[in-house]
């Protein structure tokens, strides 16, 4: 089955599950056209795998890179350069100017406002049912009721009768977000980029989404990209995580390795940033020291952080440094480790 | 839009259009043939002709009515046909982005720019004279209004997360466009319609009067032509032409509430403003007074003590 | 010695006058602030917290009306004054830092007119005085002074927010109010700045009432505390003790919903079910459904404050102390 007038991506269809890591993605870089000839690169040279049933965090501020990382895996945007591998398959040579059918049946996607995923004027079920039909998951009207009732139990939405013939606004936003998780859902994805899924819930609701898909996750081996600026999120849902800043990666590992022992300045600046209710707040900075606007990443020689970091060389002004590694699974982007 | 019945302003508009709508049904039926000489020419209104006579003795109120089904028939229709053009080239332009809405948005620029009237004289002059060269000369020169205005929406509702979700759902984008994005603008479509009916029946009525009509036809403007080009003015007699006006502008008026009532009802905090005022006792609404102090709200609160 | 009330809040309500009914956002709220103390409003999603500090400012548009309760702000009472006079006492002795410096800021001005423009408005000093005082507001700030002159949209998030909060000092008022102030910002811009405001706390000897919807944050920053919920103060207490002891069980809850960075992970769970709609408002404690305490009083009366401790106050029917064991 094919996205309409599209020629099938028979390839990523019939991938084996072969030795290749679920997603695999080789210098992905994504950059804007500004007026004026300029160009605003907003992702560069981005690499990193996702294995089934692990999760990969994307850790940072806003311009890290990382919203835009997951909207070039689930394919909402076209990457500038790189290469993405689903199952070891190249999709972007395979289905270049848009995904197709099987890939959107493979990686599914979670946005980060509940209010505005799910479009106000259709049914829970019609947004339950629409992907069920669409990839052919079911076709006989109560095959495909009961279908839309077992999602709705499987994310914890029961009575599933009564929350499939209700609309998005008489529900919670905890509520539509397990909507819009029981709709990736729907059609057994092998990846799922959650982007921020719980930066606009409660507090008290967020442990009980991140545990529904840490469930989902182990009971069917699905891999997701969690994208956040939460580390305490990264550190309780993720096996892997990624420091993004300017656009790159600059420090990866087993996410406790990184928090407990985090290498990269950036992350221990992160890491110290964080409110603590029990840690004192500290004196301010030199008025003028350390605040710079940071609007756009800075392309240019040398590294984008050397003028906010506590530990800048002359070196990291000419020299932008590369990924290495520091330890096995853990690779990090600074002259501190050369 | 159940509300849009509980709306008062609704219900007058649609009240009055109702009544043009039955007129312009079954008038006709009811009145005679409107070209037949009855009477003297130019007598004022009386028991035996409530309207009176026109300067060729024909019954003015049979004109009127009998001009109500033309005129309002060819409003409704041109009013759809532009919606519906200015509604496919709009979502189109909106939906697609790149090159198609580059394209799409000059064309829709070019025709707001090109001067109305005198595009109707000149097509008018080269087609048969008729109600099918007016409404296509309205068409033409009417369409792109209401494209570039659906076209805003499409493109903010394209950006929308729902259509981003229904993108990696895997729907079509034809799918997205029907079921996804227009339902989203039916209160804009509806406003779209009702605008481009009051453009219509106004248009209409203007050419007629200048004469581009199929002047042996009765239609509101057709009247107002003849009124006019027999001298109604001078000579005083009104009413061969206030009927014909004071309908077309109670139609106007009456499209305006309902496109009111829909703004009020699409817009809740409006309504709430109002419920605001009453429940406070106030005349009028100050947005800039301080957030005001009551002791005792009427209609009772329904928290519990 | 606690300090001496500055803000004085006594059963505070605020109801929304809708078709539909008068829906209570606010219910019959009370709390204190000391001069030079900063309070932190703590509470879940829905708009009591930004409520309560419009509402103080009698700032809240229709179809909001306050409908009982006293604001009362250095002995005087802010909901009997005119619309003049709550002019001249906003920004001189109570001003407003929002979460959007977007919506505070004109966009059309500089930057350092609006600041000159504020303080010109309110003092009568001439244009000269007020761009000096600008000038030195911005050292206080971290802004550079090259900075006045440009336009909100050449700042950043961070300067431009640091903008608002010297507009918000520039008349140096008694009381700050500061609503999500860093919400919209990065981490590492939210402390920096908070530092500073701190900072500027001590030496200028303001008052805070902070907003906010992240407890770390608040209980990092704040002295005292009070968490709202559904529209309705459940506890409130000095900062160190909602850590160490907190009463109320949904104020337990929350604290057991931290995800701390440094904290190895362990099974947690949150608290089942959700806040009630405002529309349609519980009889008794708001907070039954989802407490795992409630007893049958709990469905029929609503839990006034009361005393637990030192300036500690909890609306709960149970009794002090209550499952402290099982913290």
């Amino acid at each position: 089955m094919t996205a309409a007038g599209r020629p099938a991506s028979a390839a990523v269809a019939a991938a084996a599950e072969g030795e290749a890591p679920l997603l695999s993605v080789r210098r992905l870089g994504k950059s804007f056209r500004l007026d004026r000839g300029r160009e605003l690169a907003v992702l560069r040279d981005v690499s990193f795998d996702v294995g089934a049933g692990e999760v990969v965090a994307l850790v940072g501020e806003s311009g890290s890179g990382k919203s835009t990382t997951a909207l070039l895996i689930a394919r909402l945007l076209v990457p500038t350069t790189g290469e993405i591998r689903l199952r070891g398959v190249d999709v972007l040579a395979s289905e270049p100017r848009h995904a197709s059918l099987a890939y959107r049946r493979q990686v599914q996607m979670i946005f980060q406002d509940p209010f505005a995923s799910l479009n106000p004027i259709h049914t829970i079920r019609y947004h339950l049912e629409r992907p069920l039909l669409r990839h052919g998951e079911a076709r006989a009207e109560a095959d495909l009721a009961e279908k839309v009732n077992r999602l709705l139990e499987t994310v914890g939405l029961t009575p599933a009768a009564d929350f499939a013939r209700r609309h998005p606004h008489q529900l919670s936003g905890g509520q539509r977000q397990r909507v819009a998780i029981a709709r990736a859902l729907s059609v057994n994805p092998a990846l799922i980029v959650a982007d921020e899924p719980t930066s606009m819930l409660d507090v008290s609701l967020r442990i009980d989404l991140l545990n529904l898909m840490r469930d989902i996750k182990s009971d069917r081996r699905i891999g997701y990209l969690f994208i956040t600026h939460d580390l305490g999120s990264a550190r309780y849902f993720a096996d892997r995580l990624l420091v993004m800043y300017a656009g790159e990666i600059v420090e990866a590992g087993r996410s406790d390795d990184v928090l407990d022992a985090p290498a990269h300045p950036y992350t221990r600046l992160l890491i110290s940033s964080v409110p603590s209710a029990t840690a004192a707040l500290g004196a301010p900075e030199e008025p003028g020291g350390g605040v710079v606007a940071r609007t756009a990443p800075v392309i240019g020689r040398g590294c984008p952080f050397a003028d906010r970091c506590p530990s800048v060389m002359d070196r990291c002004r000419e020299q932008a440094p590369a990924l290495r590694p520091l330890s096995p699974g853990r690779t990090v982007r600074c002259h501190l480790y050369p | 839009m159940r509300s849009l019945l509980e709306n008062r302003k609704a219900l007058v508009g649609l009240g009055i259009l109702g009544v043009f709508a039955a007129v312009a049904a079954i008038g006709p039926w009811l009145v005679g043939d409107p070209t037949d000489f009855v009477a003297v020419p130019l007598l004022p209104p009386s028991f035996a002709h409530w309207l009176g006579t026109t300067a060729q003795g024909q019954d003015v109120l049979a004109q009127t009515v009998a001009g109500a089904r033309s005129t309002l028939f060819l409003g409704v229709i041109v009013g759809l046909a532009t919606v519906t053009v200015g509604a496919i080239v709009g979502t189109a332009a909106g939906y697609f982005g790149g090159w198609v809405d580059e394209v799409l948005s000059l064309v829709i620029n070019l025709f707001l720019l090109m001067p109305g009237l005198p595009l109707c004289v000149v097509i008018a002059a080269y087609l048969p004279a008729g109600p099918v060269t007016i409404g296509l000369v309205l068409v033409i020169t009417g369409w792109a209004w209401s494209a570039r205005v659906i076209r805003a929406q499409a493109l903010s509702l394209r950006q929308s997360v729902f259509v981003s979700s229904a993108v990696v759902i895997g729907e079509s984008p034809l799918r997205i466009v029907l079921l996804e994005i227009l339902p989203n603008m039916t209160s804009l479509l509806a406003s779209s319609l009702i605008g481009a009916t009051t453009y219509a029946i106004g248009a209409e009525v203007g050419l007629e009067f200048l004469g581009m009509g199929d002047l042996g036809a009765v239609t509101w403007g057709t009247n107002l032509y003849w009124a006019s080009n027999d001298v109604a003015l001078p000579s005083g007699s009104w009413w061969t032409f206030v009927p014909t006006g004071a309908c077309i502008a109670l139609c106007g008026f009456a499209l305006a509430l309902v496109n009111n009532a829909l703004d009020e009802i699409s817009n809740p905090r409006l309504s709430a403003e109002r419920a605001f005022v009453r429940a406070t006792g106030r005349k009028r609404l100050d947005l800039h007074a301080p957030t005001p102090v009551l002791k005792s709200v009427q209609g009772g609160s329904n928290a519990p003590r | 010695m606690p300090p001496a009330d500055l803000l004085v809040i006594e059963d505070l309500r605020v109801e929304y006058l809708t078709e539909g009914g008068a829906v209570r956002v606010v219910d019959d709220v009370s709390f204190r602030i000391g001069a030079g103390e900063a309070y932190g409003l703590a509470g879940e999603s829905g708009r009591g917290k930004s409520t309560i500090a419009l509402a103080i400012l009698r700032l809240l548009r229709p179809p909001a009306a306050i409908t009982n309760g006293r604001v009362s702000f250095d002995g005087t009472d802010l909901l009997s004054l005119s619309a003049s006079e709550l002019r001249d006492f906003r920004w001189k002795q109570i001003s407003l830092v929002t979460q959007s410096a977007m919506s505070a800021l004109n966009p059309v001005l500089r930057v350092g007119d609006q600041i000159t423009d504020a303080i010109c408005a309110h003092e009568g000093v001439s244009r000269r005085v007020a761009l000096e005082r600008a000038a030195g507001l911005c050292d206080v700030v971290g802004i550079d002074r090259e900075r006045l002159r440009s336009y909100p949209h050449e700042l950043s998030g961070g300067m431009r927010q640091r903008a608002v909060i010297a507009i918000a000092l520039c008349l140096h008022p008694k009381l700050i109010i500061m609503d999500e102030p860093t919400t919209a910002l990065d981490v590492v811009v939210q402390k920096q700045i908070l530092r500073r405001i701190l900072a500027l706390k001590e030496k200028m000897g303001f008052s805070i009432l902070f907003i906010t919807h992240d407890l770390a944050l608040m209980l990092q920053i704040c002295a005292r505390v009070g968490i709202l919920y559904a529209g309705r103060l459940l506890e409130t207490a000095p900062a160190a003790t909602i850590l160490s002891a907190p009463q109320h069980p949904y104020t337990r809850g929350l604290m057991s919903c931290f995800l701390e960075v440094h904290q190895p992970r362990a099974d947690r769970r949150g608290i089942p079910g959700a806040p009630p709609d405002p529309r349609y408002p519980l009889a008794g404690c708001p907070f039954h459904p989802r407490c795992a305490f409630a007893m049958d009083a709990c469905r029929e009366t609503r839990p006034p404050l009361a005393p637990r401790g030192a300036r500690h106050e909890s609306a709960c029917l149970l009794p002090a102390g209550h499952g402290e064991a099982a913290k």
